[in-house]
C-alpha cells in the first residue's frame, strides 16, 4: 500500500480534531475531539511503523503507550469537568469566564472627565 | 527726605492697621494719628519749601533695560499744597469715619485702605519720575476700588467697583502708552528732565494726548465718565475723600504737573478743552435729574472737574488749581454732610427728603454754605475760583492764548452754560433736601460730634478761602510747579464782563427752579422736564451705549473662549484620554477569557511558523 | 489500486465522515456515539497496516473504556439529549480557517517529502503479541514501568477529584 494513503487520512483526522477542539461548546466534546487528534497521531505512528520496519517495532509500542496515556488524560481530564460542573452548574466552555481579566469599568465607554462636563 | 516720610506715614498706618484692624478702638486711633502725622509733616513740608525753595530727592535707580525708573521725589509749592490739601481732608475723613462707620463691619481694612490710598495720592503729588507716580496712580485705583466695593454684600457696590476699575484702567492704558512716548522723545521718565528738555513736535503732541487718557479715564470725563455715578455705592466718606477731593483731582493735577509741557502743544489743549466743555456740560444736565442726592453730587463733581481741565487748557494755570482747592473744599463738605443726612434718615434719595431745615440745622446750615459755593455765590471761594476760571478763558478767547481761539471760546460759553445748569441743579437738591414739608417719617437729628467737627471744619475754607483771590504772590508760591522754565506760570486773572453775567446766569437758573418749584406744589422741579427727564436721569444713555457696543461682545467673546477651550482643547485632552482607552480596549478584547480563543490564536501561529519552516525546506 | 488499499480508502472515509460528525453535530450524545464509530474505523486501519495487537488494544481500551467513560461524563454533566446551541459564526469560521491550515501544512509537508513511498505489506512483521510483546518488554521496558506508575497517578487522582468536598466530612 502506498503510504500516502494512511498518511493523508491521519492528517485529516488530525485537523478534524483540531477543529472540534476550537469550535465545541461542551467541555466533553472538546476532550472528545482531543481523543480524534490522537488517533490522527497513532494512525501516522503506526503507518510509518509498517513503512519503516524496525526492529525495535517503536512505532507501535509507542502507539501503545499514546493509548494508555491518552486513556489516563480522559479519566483525570472528565473528573475535572466534573468538578467544575458541580462548582459551576454548567460545563459550557462559553459560561465559564474565569480567565476574562476585564473589570467592569471596562466596560463602560471612555468618558474620561466625568465630573468636571456636570456642570 | 521730607516727601518720603510724608509719603511713607500713610502707607505705615495702613500696614499698621491691616495688623490691629479687629481691634476697632486701636484700628481708629492708627488711622487717624498717621494721617494726622502726615498732615503736620505737610505742613512742614510747605514751610520748608517757602523757606528753602523746591528741591529733589533721588533715592535710587532701576535699571530697566531702557530708560531707567529713578525713585525720585520733589518738595515745591505745588507738591507741598496739595499734599496738605489731601492730608487735611483725609484727616477729616478719618475722624468722621469713626463715627459714620461705627457699626459697620470690615471697619478696619476700611481704615487701613483709606490710609494706603492717602499714602498713593501723597505718592502721585510728590513723585518726580513718571513710573513712580504711576505706582501711586495705579495703587490709588485699586484702593478705590476695593472702598467702593466696601459692602460687597451688595450687588449694586460690586459691579460699581469692578466698573470703576475697568474704566480707570482703560484710560490708564493710554497712560502708560503716553509716559513711554514721553521716555521715548526726552530719554528719561524724570518730570524734571520732561520740562526742561520737552520740545513741540508731532511726537510730542501724541504723547501728551495718549495721556489724557489716563486723565480723562480718572477724572471722569467723557467718554469715560460713566464709573463715577455708579461709584456712589460706597460708603460717604470714600465718596468724599476719594471721588470729590482727591483722586478724581488726581487726573487734573498730572496736567497740572505737566503745564509747561502741555503748553507746547496746542493740539493736545484744544482737545482737552472740547473733552472738558462737553463734559461740563452733559454731566450738568443729568445732575438735573438725579433723584439720589449722591449721584446729583457726583455728577457735579464730573462738571466741575472739568472746569479745572478747561483752565488748565486755556492756559490758566492758576485758575485751574485755585478751583482744585476750592472744590476739594466744598465738594468734601457737601459729601460728608449728604452722609450725616444718610446716617439720620437711612437714605440719600431726594425724593424721600424734605423739611431738613429744621430737623437738621447745622447741616442744612454748612449743606447752603457747600451748595452756594458750588453755584458760585460771594463772597464764597465758588465764586472766586469759578470767576478765575471764566475769566482765564475769556482772556485766551479775547487776546489769544496758548491753544486754538475757537476751542477757548468753546470753553468759555460751555462755562457760562454750565453756570446757569450748576445753579439750577444746585437749588433743586437744596429745595427738595431741606425746604419744603417733610416726605420721611421719624426722627433725624444732627449727627454727633465725630462726624460734626469734620464737616465744621471743612466749612471754613469753604468761606475764607476766598481771600487768596486777592494775594496773588501766595498763590503763586502756592502753585508754585519748582521747575527752571523761564516763562511764569499764569496768574488768577479776573473780568468784570464774566463776573456779571454769571451771576445774572445764576439767578435766572435759580429762579427758574424755585419757580418751577412753587408751581408743583413743592414737587420735584425737574418732572417739568417732560421727556427729556428719563434721558437725562440716564447719563444721556451713554452707559447703555457702551453695554450694547462693548460689554456684550466682550461677553460673548468671553462665552466663546470657555466654549472653544471646553468643546476644542479640552475636546482633544478628552479625546487623547477616549483614544488611548479605544486602543487598549482592542488587544484588551483578546483577554476575554474564552480559552478556545486562545488556542486558536496559538495554533493558527504555529501552523504559520511551521508552513513558514516547510516552505523554506521545500524551496 | 489493490484490494487492501481499497480497504483502507473505505476505511479511512469511515473514519473521517464519522470524525466529521464528532464535531459538527448538535446532538451531544449522537457525538459521543460517532466517536466509537470514528475509533472503530480506525482499529480497523491498524488491522491493514499488519498492527493486530494494537487494533485490539484500541477497540478495547478506546471504544470500550474511554466511549463509555465519556458516555458517563455526558449524563453526570446533565448533557442536553436535544439539538445544543452550536459556537458563534465567527468562531467557527476562524476555527475552520485555521483547521484547513493546519490540515494543509501537514499534508504538504508529508506528501512533499515521502508522497511516493510503498508500504511493503508481505515483509511486515506482523504485529501480533510476541512481536509486540518482546519489544515491550525488552527495549521498551523501562518507559513501560513509568507508563504504570503514571496509571496509578492517574488513578489515584481522579478518584480523589470526583469525590468532592462533602465526602470529606462523611456526609
Amino acid at each position: 500500500m502506498r503510504l500516502a494513503f494512511p498518511l493523508v487520512v491521519s492528517a485529516f483526522l488530525f485537523s478534524l480534531g483540531v477543529f472540534g477542539v476550537l469550535v465545541r461548546r461542551n467541555a466533553v466534546l472538546v476532550l472528545m475531539s482531543v481523543e480524534l487528534m490522537l488517533n490522527g497521531v497513532n494512525l501516522n505512528l503506526v503507518a510509518f511503523d509498517a513503512w519503516w520496519a524496525d526492529a525495535l517495532h517503536g512505532g507501535q509500542v509507542l502507539t501503545l503507550f499514546v493509548i494508555t496515556i491518552a486513556a489516563a488524560e480522559v479519566g483525570l481530564g472528565l473528573a475535572i469537568v466534573l468538578l467544575v460542573f458541580r462548582n459551576r452548574g454548567t460545563s459550557d466552555l462559553t459560561d465559564l469566564g474565569l480567565l476574562d481579566e476585564r473589570t467592569e469599568d471596562d466596560q463602560r465607554p471612555a468618558d474620561v472627565d466625568q465630573p468636571e462636563d456636570a456642570r | 527726605m521730607m516727601p518720603v516720610l510724608v509719603v511713607l506715614t500713610p502707607f505705615v498706618a495702613a500696614a499698621a492697621g491691616l495688623v490691629v484692624g479687629r481691634n476697632r478702638l486701636l484700628a481708629q486711633r492708627v488711622a487717624v494719628v498717621g494721617t494726622g502725622i502726615a498732615l503736620a509733616l505737610s505742613v512742614g513740608m510747605g514751610v520748608m519749601v517757602w523757606v528753602g525753595g523746591p528741591s529733589v530727592d533721588e533715592w535710587g535707580t532701576v535699571p530697566t533695560g531702557w530708560v531707567p525708573v529713578t525713585i525720585a521725589t520733589r518738595a515745591d509749592g505745588l507738591g507741598a499744597t496739595l499734599a496738605i490739601m489731601v492730608s487735611s481732608v483725609a484727616l477729616c475723613v478719618q475722624i468722621y469715619s469713626t463715627a459714620y462707620m461705627h457699626r459697620q463691619p470690615r471697619y478696619g481694612t476700611f481704615a487701613a485702605l483709606v490710609s494706603l490710598f492717602t499714602a498713593a495720592m501723597l505718592l502721585v503729588v510728590l513723585a518726580d519720575d513718571l513710573i513712580v507716580l504711576l505706582v501711586g496712580w495705579e495703587v490709588m485705583g485699586i484702593c478705590s476700588a476695593l472702598l467702593i466695593g466696601h459692602h460687597w454684600e451688595r450687588e449694586e457696590a460690586r459691579s460699581a467697583s469692578v466698573k470703576a476699575f475697568v474704566v480707570t484702567r482703560l484710560g490708564d492704558v493710554g497712560l502708560l502708552a503716553g509716559i513711554l512716548v514721553m521716555a521715548d522723545l526726552t530719554g528719561s521718565f524724570r518730570i524734571s528732565e520732561l520740562q526742561q528738555s520737552a520740545t513741540a513736535s508731532t511726537a510730542l503732541t501724541v504723547g501728551l494726548v495718549l495721556m489724557l487718557c489716563g486723565v480723562v479715564g480718572k477724572s471722569a470725563q467723557v467718554p469715560l465718565h460713566v464709573w463715577l455715578p455708579d461709584a456712589m455705592a460706597g460708603p460717604t466718606p470714600v465718596s468724599a475723600l476719594i471721588h470729590a477731593a482727591t483722586m478724581v483731582a488726581a487726573g487734573v493735577f498730572l496736567v497740572a504737573r505737566l503745564h509747561s509741557v502741555y503748553l507746547l502743544s496746542s493740539v493736545a489743549l484744544a482737545i482737552l478743552a472740547i473733552v472738558a466743555s462737553a463734559t461740563m456740560l452733559l454731566a450738568a444736565l443729568a445732575a438735573l435729574a438725579q433723584d439720589d442726592y449722591k449721584r446729583v453730587l457726583a455728577w457735579s463733581t464730573s462738571s466741575q472737574l472739568a472746569y479745572m481741565l478747561g483752565a488748565l487748557a486755556v492756559g490758566g494755570y492758576s485758575a485751574g488749581l485755585f478751583h482744585l482747592l476750592a472744590h476739594g473744599a466744598f465738594k468734601a463738605l457737601l459729601f460728608l454732610a449728604a452722609g450725616a443726612i444718610a446716617h439720620a434718615l437711612g437714605t440719600t434719595m431726594l425724593p424721600d427728603m424734605g423739611g431738613l431745615r429744621r430737623s437738621m440745622p447745622m447741616t442744612y446750615l454748612v449743606s447752603s454754605l457747600g451748595l452756594a459755593a458750588l453755584v458760585g455765590l460771594p463772597p464764597l471761594v465758588g465764586f472766586f475760583s469759578k470767576e478765575s476760571v471764566l475769566g482765564a478763558a475769556e482772556e485766551a478767547a479775547l487776546h489769544g492764548g496758548p491753544l486754538p481761539a475757537w476751542s477757548a471760546w468753546l470753553v468759555l460759553l460751555a462755562g457760562l452754560a454750565t453756570v446757569l445748569l450748576t445753579a439750577a441743579y444746585a437749588t433743586r437738591a437744596w429745595l427738595l433736601a431741606f425746604r419744603g414739608p417733610p416726605r420721611w417719617s421719624g426722627a433725624a437729628h444732627d449727627p454727633p460730634p465725630a462726624m460734626r467737627t469734620p464737616v465744621v471744619a471743612l466749612a471754613v475754607p469753604t468761606v475764607v478761602l476766598g481771600v487768596l483771590a486777592f494775594m496773588p504772590a501766595v498763590v503763586s508760591a502756592m502753585f508754585d510747579p519748582g521747575d527752571q522754565v523761564a516763562a511764569e506760570p499764569e496768574g488768577l486773572s479776573f473780568d468784570v464782563g464774566t463776573a456779571v453775567v454769571s451771576l445774572a446766569l445764576v439767578g435766572m437758573g435759580a429762579l427758574a427752579v424755585f419757580a418751577e418749584w412753587r408751581r408743583t406744589g413743592q414737587r420735584d422741579p425737574s418732572v417739568s422736564l417732560g421727556q427729556a427727564h428719563g434721558l437725562l436721569a440716564d447719563g444721556f444713555g451713554v452707559d447703555r451705549l457702551y453695554d450694547t457696543v462693548i460689554v456684550r461682545p466682550f461677553l460673548a467673546l468671553s462665552r466663546l473662549v470657555v466654549a472653544s477651550d471646553r468643546d476644542v482643547i479640552h475636546a482633544y485632552v478628552r479625546g487623547a484620554g477616549r483614544s488611548a482607552r479605544a486602543l487598549g480596549g482592542l488587544p484588551h478584547a483578546a483577554q476575554a477569557g474564552h480559552v478556545q480563543g486562545y488556542v486558536t490564536a496559538v495554533l493558527a501561529f504555529v501552523v504559520i511558523l511551521a508552513a513558514a519552516g516547510a516552505g523554506a525546506a521545500l524551496l | 489500486m489493490n484490494g487492501v488499499e481499497l480497504a483502507f480508502v473505505l476505511l479511512g472515509a469511515v473514519a473521517l465522515g464519522a470524525g466529521f460528525l464528532v464535531v459538527t453535530t448538535s446532538r451531544i450524545v449522537h457525538a459521543a456515539l460517532w466517536l466509537a464509530v470514528s475509533l472503530g474505523a480506525v482499529a480497523g486501519c491498524f488491522l491493514l497496516l499488519t498492527a493486530e495487537l494494537l487494533a485490539w488494544v484500541q477497540v478495547l481500551i478506546y471504544v470500550g473504556a474511554v466511549v463509555v467513560l465519556v458516555l458517563f461524563a455526558l449524563m453526570l454533566t446533565r448533557a442536553p439529549i436535544g439539538p445544543a446551541p452550536g459556537a458563534a459564526r465567527g468562531r467557527v469560521v476562524l476555527a475552520a480557517v485555521v483547521a484547513a491550515a493546519t490540515a494543509g501544512v501537514l499534508l504538504v509537508t508529508l506528501l512533499a517529502g515521502l508522497g511516493g513511498e510503498v508500504i511493503d505489506l508481505e515483509a511486515a512483521d506482523i504485529g501480533g503479541g510476541e512481536a509486540v510483546g518482546s519489544a515491550l518488554f525488552r527495549a521498551w521496558v523501562l518507559p513501560f514501568e513509568a507508563l504504570s506508575v503514571l496509571l496509578l497517578a492517574a488513578l489515584v487522582g481522579a478518584i480523589v477529584l470526583s469525590r468532592g468536598r462533602g465526602d470529606e466530612d462523611g456526609r
